[in-house]
């Protein structure tokens, strides 16, 4: 059963970008691509729990700010070492001006 | 000063090889995130400019070595074509290796993997080495790249300064790991997924040194090797000499980057050769931030850190008299000053990961 919540604003994430958001005990990443889609995926690298919020988005991709290991936030999947675990990804919609991600 | 420093054990699998510090309790110096991107963003153009400049001029001064071969001319060929084989290659290896240099990803793999070789370097073993060097930079029992571990031993300094030492260990490696054979600290930070390519890259450039030695051997000339091969051993001692100034000497288990690494101010053919890794501070404070923009991230952090080395010689001014000194006083380091106003180190200077705690 899908468990909607607000996450942000639409204007609040720059094209091409993302920000952290956190929800009880969790972190999530936000991200909004270059074509405006909105995505979320876990907040943490799985490979050293380092925020990705603070990390660089290109195109479809995340690049960890502390190594530099990289996924596609589309489909969590890692895309350069030294990450090898794939991102948790969460549904999301967009209502109005609303960013809501469906975190179960 | 405190009595554990004393002959410390650096191995990773030893009585300090518990966790690191966590990655929020290292200190940055906080830059606004919109700044903080156009630092970051890569583009390719200046990054072909700088490797096409350096690739370019590898392929003239080996074309002018091969023409000046068996006169004294090759002389000076070979001391130009082998620092920028050697030293140019291997911090170019570095780079790519975090992947900053190239927006488009497959010119950076390209690049780390020719360079790799050039550096006689296993691409997959160090690059896990090296973002453990990132995760605990300076951390004992975590970092496995502590270049002057406490007392440092002279020897192997001297040596290294003609990069003799290191280049034995790297060969040394390449054969281990060509025959499949990894020690316990690597297997620390080497997952079992980079085994295989971990092995397979190793054999892969063995097979080319040892195709370069036949073809010397064949044609009776020692050229073939002193074009691949060779000048990792006589062109790197610029790499290690620069490199040198990275840690050694500064505080250990301490997370703040201003206090473990140096920023050292150098002429611009040095930074060509060196990739601009002399902003260590800035390289490891936001290792996302591409080596033709540390110098714009040097500007934005200054004042937070501490004032930067004018020169090579006022680094190693310093330097020296610290390494010589932790020889009968291993818990002596230099201490940076930070500027007044400057963050505050996290926690100080409490190590509080000792496996012993």
């Amino acid at each position: 059963m899908a468990n909607w919540t607000r996450a942000c604003a639409t204007g609040d994430i720059e094209p091409e970008d993302l920000i952290r958001f956190d929800h009880g005990t969790r972190t999530f990443a936000i991200y909004r691509s270059p074509a405006d889609e909105y995505f979320c995926t876990d907040g943490l690298c799985t490979h050293e729990q380092v925020h990705l919020a603070d990390g660089l988005v290109m195109d479809y991709i995340i690049e960890c700010p502390k190594h530099n290991g990289q996924f596609d936030y589309r489909t969590g999947a890692p895309e350069r070492s030294p990450v090898c675990e794939a991102l948790n990804t969460y549904p999301v919609k967009v209502e109005g001006e609303d960013v809501f991600i469906d975190i179960g | 000063m405190p009595t554990d420093l004393q002959f410390r054990d650096y191995s990773l699998t030893g009585p300090n090889a518990g966790r690191g510090f966590a990655a929020n309790d290292w200190y940055t110096t906080p830059i606004p995130r919109k700044r903080l991107k156009e630092l970051m963003r890569r583009s390719d153009r200046p990054a072909l400019i700088n490797y096409g400049l350096w690739l370019g001029l590898v392929f003239a001064f080996g074309t002018l070595l091969v023409a000046a071969w068996g006169t004294w001319w090759a002389l000076p060929a070979a001391m130009v074509y082998g620092v920028l084989y050697g030293s140019g290659g291997d911090s170019r290896w570095h780079e790519c290796g975090h992947g900053t240099v190239f927006r488009t990803r497959w010119l950076n793999e390209a690049f780390y993997h020719l360079t790799a070789f050039m550096a006689l370097r296993n691409p997959y073993l160090w690059r896990w080495s090296h973002a453990r060097h990132h995760t605990d930079t300076v951390v004992v029992g975590r970092d496995p790249e502590i270049a002057f571990p406490r007392p440092p031993s002279l020897r192997d300094w001297l040596l290294n300064l003609l990069y003799i030492r290191a280049i034995l260990t790297e060969l040394s490696k390449m054969l281990c790991l060509g025959a499949g054979r990894l020690t316990e600290d690597q297997k620390s930070f080497l997952p079992a997924s980079e085994h295989a390519k971990t092995f397979l890259a190793s054999r892969i450039q063995l097979g080319i040194l040892i195709a370069v030695a036949s073809i010397s051997g064949a044609l009776q000339s020692w050229l073939p090797l002193m074009l691949i091969g060779l000048p990792t051993f006589y062109g790197s001692w610029l790499h290690h000499v620069l490199a040198t100034t990275q840690h050694a000497g500064l505080a250990e288990d301490i997370p703040d980057h201003r206090l473990n690494s140096r920023t050292v101010y150098l002429n611009p053919l040095f930074r060509f050769i060196y990739s601009n890794m002399n902003y260590h501070i800035e390289h490891h404070m936001y290792p996302m931030v591409p080596f033709y923009r540390l110098p714009d991230l040097h500007e934005e952090i200054r004042a937070d850190c501490p004032p930067p080395y004018p020169s090579l010689w006022a680094c190693y001014r310093e330097l020296v008299p610290a390494i010589l000194r932790q020889q009968t006083d291993p818990g002596h380091y230099i201490r940076r000053p930070l500027p007044d106003g400057a963050g505050q180190t996290p926690d100080h200077e409490r190590p509080r990961f000792m496996a012993a705690e």
